[in-house]
């Protein structure tokens, strides 16, 4: 058949490229002719369009004191082919600047574009600027672009704070929403908030005339859009609190993480060594950075989230209560301790002295390994073998939100290790492992790991008589409360009248005269903890300590660790008690132990070496 | 050995100008959207006008060999040729590059990247020209006609995967051939005007639309009285406007009165009319600005500011022609236009003197691909057409494309030159 025959459809195509092509042309005549508004003055006037840049959300403290405001700062931007015969060493001079580098900064404006604008030098103080602004007319091609950087007002939270920096290349790549040189939240709050705190950037369109002045704005605004700013955030942080627990954490390594258990609200949150969040703001940024980052005691490493430590003797709380929810003790059993617990020869776990014979009350306070050892062997020997009892054992362990991550709204966490039985059928072959074989993990050893706000939430369970909230961060956005997971419970598989008996020997940790924290009394209040001491292969032991105070309706959960410094009792447990009285009293009335606590300096050295 | 009077025997001289004045406009409006107040931007060899040079060069050997080739060899190799395009755009899935959230590039080194979504075009065409110009085809079999969509919606599938839906538009162009060969014209002007009228309706305001629509309604009335057929198709006219208005109207109804809030701002901003300043609406914004603001004579070779000022990354490629509206005006605007009328209608005219089938389908087939481009990238510059990111030929920058649509002409040229050599 010949096709040819539909020759006369050319017809179509022809029609179809003069129509089309007569759309694109009265369209374009429209634009180009008609409309104009889109045509220059004779003063070659420029449409040109800035963006202006929303003001960064606040953060305040629960108590609505401000921790991170704004402040004015400048951006030195340069033009290159507008620059003039320029004075460059007195500019040097004024804006503080070697001349290599000057000439190092300008090639790299060149290599970007001689025509465009580019940042010649970033957020130089408000001093400099002034300084610059008087002899700006010498220097064409420069000038100053306002914009606001971070000012945080106090000297405390920089690790919960976090910092504002330049936006990284692959947040850029993946977000439609950033250009080069924009700020971004990097770590902290600012970073895990950073959508409600950055607002939303607006963008105007205006002519300028060729000595670059704004010459009114274009279709009267039309395509303008405003510039949203930031959500200011409350934190669930107590300044107050949070800067008495970094006073007594000076020059000591280690962490306090306290928390309101009956909502998660996180009331502190300390990592020690801290550093003044105003190092990381502004042009010294990168300079203070290398120097904060090759600090030995590495204080931008977050210890209240990112470090993970055995629990020790903390953790026999958590062995006491599965115990009694196993129904393998009661409070009233009594198991022998002849300097330990001896399972052979080959495996002995030691204990201090005390009297022989205690029960779980007294077994918790004066923090007998041995009892635990046997508790956690009924525990196991409970079921038919030891995977299942181990398992068992494991589930409820995990419901005290360890093991996990906590999925809160925390820029970064760890989710210590509650090891999980092929952990164990790897390290000891399969069946080949039996609970003496893990036993220290009865007394928090072994292979545990906890982070110190996994601890602190681990105190809220037993505070709460078994149930938590999420630790979180923030308490308010634009002063509306949050409303989410958080603020529901989360139940553990210990029933609630077990908690009794153990919170009692809680009490008598720091109450009775054998308490293992009686040191750390504090007159007239009721507070519940634990010692313990984290075994550290690397140097000095860890010490630990667990509280919550008022024992009936508890107001705060706290958990302490001082890195290297021996013993829970002679250092964590102070600490602990002095926080919560702080908290909940508002003084301190035994000053001779906070200053001596305050004053001590325990930074071990020696596992750098 | 063959001389060169054989190697360009027959090779038609208007199309090889037309094809001339293409790159050398488009390479100086490379070199003005890049211009930065130094001449030496010429000698830079990372520089875009520098490179967009080279690949011009290179592509000259390459049309060199395409004419030594035997023409034959076209129809011979060409479902070699689709299956390979095919598979490259499978692979691509797998190991190519992720750009701009799609993976449709292959990284060969830093500076050389390939798109197979290019190649798949000059396959496809090959493979639908070598179906449909069998001898016993008949287009208005339904078999036929599915065997056709399959072929074209093959690669279509395969760049959704990446995804690149602007690539794959230009596929859908391929339809225009079927009707080209006989296909009831039904189907097309059905599909066609109420996909463009849905478009129009949703993105131009409706008198922008109306106003074009009698403009065009009139051309036919003229046409129709020269030709004297008016009496016979008056009927015909009248009812076809009349579906058309209510048509609109209806679409009209149902966006203003129908359709929830954020229903509409989803259809507004994938139409560009709602300025989402940061994405696509941004940049159309901005390229009306810089081509408005050319006026009827522009601002002057290298005089522009618009495109150099704060603009969108992809000025020299997806859109150059604000570069050209901008510098050179309603005045380079029209005469890019009319380039591109007389280099399509020239195609038109090559494609109907070929006694082979398969040389007029593939005509047709390079017709639609250059119109699709052409239209769809000036028509997105100024905002009738959605934000889609496909090139504009010979004039964008890019290698890639350069180079696939002088090899799909170059191949039409040399079979051209056959067309007064007996039936084949
Ligand atoms: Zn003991």
């Amino acid at each position: 058949m010949n096709r040819n025959k539909f020759t006369n459809r050319r017809i179509f195509f022809y029609f179809l490229i003069l129509s089309s092509s007569l759309i694109l042309l009265i369209k374009l005549f429209f634009l180009q002719i008609i409309d104009n508004s889109y045509k220059l003055s004779a003063e070659k006037n420029v449409v040109k369009q800035e963006i202006i840049y929303p003001k960064r959300g606040y953060i305040y403290d629960r108590n609505k004191i401000l921790l991170a405001g704004n402040q004015r700062a400048y951006d030195l931007m340069v033009i290159p082919r507008e620059i003039g015969n320029i004075d460059t060493l007195k500019f040097c001079k004024i804006i503080d600047l070697k001349l290599e580098s000057f000439i190092k900064k300008i090639q790299k404006s060149k290599n970007y574009s001689s025509f465009k604008e580019s940042i010649f030098l970033k957020e130089i103080s408000k001093r400099k600027a002034a300084k610059f602004q008087e002899y700006l007319y010498e220097f064409s091609g420069f000038f100053l672009k306002e914009r606001t950087m971070r000012k945080y007002t106090e000297n405390s939270c920089s690790h919960i704070l976090g910092y504002v920096s330049q936006v990284p290349d692959y947040i850029i790549k993946s977000n439609k929403y950033y250009n080069y040189n924009d700020n971004f939240g990097i770590t902290g709050v600012e970073r895990s908030y950073e959508k409600d705190l950055r607002g939303n950037k607006g963008i105007e369109f205006f002519f300028r005339d060729v000595w670059n002045r704004k010459m009114g704005s274009y279709k009267n605004g039309k395509y303008d859009s405003l510039a949203i700013n930031g959500k200011n955030l409350d934190l669930t942080i107590d300044i107050y609190l949070q800067k008495y627990g970094e006073l007594l954490m000076q020059n000591k390594k280690g962490s306090i993480v306290a928390i309101e258990p009956s909502t998660g609200e996180i009331l502190t949150l300390i990592s020690s060594p801290n550093y003044d969040p105003n190092l990381l703001v502004g042009q010294n940024r990168s300079e203070n950075y290398i120097k904060l980052y090759k600090n030995k005691n590495k204080p931008l490493f977050d210890r209240s989230l990112l470090a993970e430590y055995p629990p020790g003797s903390t953790f026999k709380l958590i062995n006491a209560l599965i115990g009694l929810q196993e129904g393998v003790i009661s409070p009233g059993t009594k198991f022998p301790c002849d300097n330990g617990w001896e399972y052979n020869k080959d495996l002995k776990v030691g204990c201090h002295k005390h009297r022989s014979n205690l029960n779980l009350k007294e077994a918790i306070a004066q923090s007998c390994n041995s009892y635990f050892c046997h508790t956690f062997g009924k525990i196991i020997s409970k079921y038919k073998n030891t995977n299942i009892g181990y398992n068992k054992w494991r589930d409820h362990v995990l419901s005290f939100g360890l093991g996990n991550y906590l999925n809160n709204d925390l820029y970064t966490g760890k989710p210590g290790k509650i090891p999980t039985q092929s952990f164990y059928d790897i390290q000891y072959g399969k069946n080949r492992w039996k609970y003496p074989t893990i036993i220290s993990i009865s007394i928090g050893q072994d292979a545990l790991l906890l982070s110190p706000i996994q601890l602190a939430n681990m105190t809220s369970v037993i505070a709460n008589r078994g149930y938590f909230y999420t630790p979180h961060i923030v308490k308010k956005i634009n002063d509306k409360e949050i409303n989410n997971e958080f603020l529901i419970a989360k139940f553990c598989s210990i029933d609630k009248k077990y908690f009794q008996p153990v919170i009692n020997g809680m009490e008598n940790v720091i109450s009775s005269k054998f308490g293992t924290a009686n040191n750390a009394k504090i007159k007239g209040m009721q507070i519940c903890g634990k010692t313990g001491t984290a075994q550290n292969p690397h140097g000095k032991d860890h010490s630990i300590f667990i509280a919550f105070s008022p024992k009936d309706d508890p107001k705060i959960a706290v958990a302490v660790i001082v890195e290297n410094s021996g013993w829970g009792s002679t250092w964590a447990a102070p600490i602990g008690t002095l926080m919560i009285e702080k908290y909940l009293t508002g003084e301190i009335s035994n000053s001779k132990l906070e200053n001596f606590i305050k004053n001590a300096t325990i930074i071990d050295d020696s596992y750098e070496k | 050995m063959r001389s060169n009077k054989v190697l360009f025997r027959n090779i038609d001289t208007q199309i090889l100008l037309i094809y001339i004045i293409m790159i050398l406009y488009g390479l100086l409006n490379i070199f003005a959207a890049n211009y930065d107040n130094d001449i030496m931007i010429l000698f830079n060899f990372k520089s875009e006008p520098f490179k967009q040079s080279i690949w011009i060069l290179s592509s000259f050997s390459l049309i060199f060999f395409i004419l030594l080739l035997d023409g034959k060899i076209f129809a011979s190799l060409s479902y070699f040729i689709y299956f390979l395009s095919i598979l490259s755009l499978i692979i691509v899935l797998f190991i190519g590059k992720e750009i701009g959230g799609a993976r449709s590039w292959f990284n060969i080194s830093t500076m050389l990247s390939i798109q197979p979504s290019e190649f798949a075009k000059i396959g496809t065409l090959l493979a639908l020209s070598k179906y449909l110009s069998q001898i016993n085809i008949n287009i208005s079999k339904l078999s036929v006609q599915i065997f056709s969509l399959t072929i074209i919606f093959i690669p279509i599938l395969l760049i959704l995967l990446q995804p690149d839906a602007g690539s794959s538009i230009i596929f859908f162009s391929f339809l225009l051939i079927l009707f080209r060969e006989g296909i009831s014209k039904y189907y097309l002007i059905l599909a066609g005007i109420a996909f463009s009228l849905l478009i129009f309706s949703l993105k131009s305001s409706t008198k922008f639309l109306i106003i074009s629509l009698i403009i065009i309604l009139i051309f036919l009335l003229i046409y129709m009285i020269n030709k004297k057929k008016l009496k016979s198709n008056l009927k015909l006219l009248l009812t076809v406007s009349i579906i058309l208005f209510s048509y609109i109207k209806t679409i009209n109804f149902i966006y203003n009165d129908v359709l929830k809030p954020h229903q509409k701002n989803r259809i507004d901003l994938i139409m560009g009319k709602v300025v989402d300043i940061h994405g696509i609406g941004y940049n159309l914004n901005q390229s009306k600005i810089a081509i408005g603001s050319g006026g009827l004579f522009g601002k002057g070779f290298l005089k522009g500011t618009q495109t150099k000022f704060n603009f969108v990354p992809e000025q020299s490629t997806d859109f150059i022609f604000c570069t050209i509206g901008e510098e050179w005006g309603f005045i380079g605007s029209f005469f890019t236009i009319l380039i591109f009328i007389l280099f399509l209608i020239k195609i038109i005219t090559m494609a109907e003197r070929q006694r082979s089938t398969f040389s007029r389908i593939y005509g047709y087939g390079i017709f639609c691909i250059f119109f699709s481009h052409y239209f769809i990238n000036i028509g997105m510059s100024i905002g009738i057409v959605p934000t889609i990111g496909i090139p504009l030929p010979f004039f964008s920058y890019g290698g890639s494309s350069f180079w696939s649509f002088s090899i799909l002409l170059f191949i039409f040229i040399k079979l051209d030159s056959y067309r007064m050599d007996i039936l084949r």
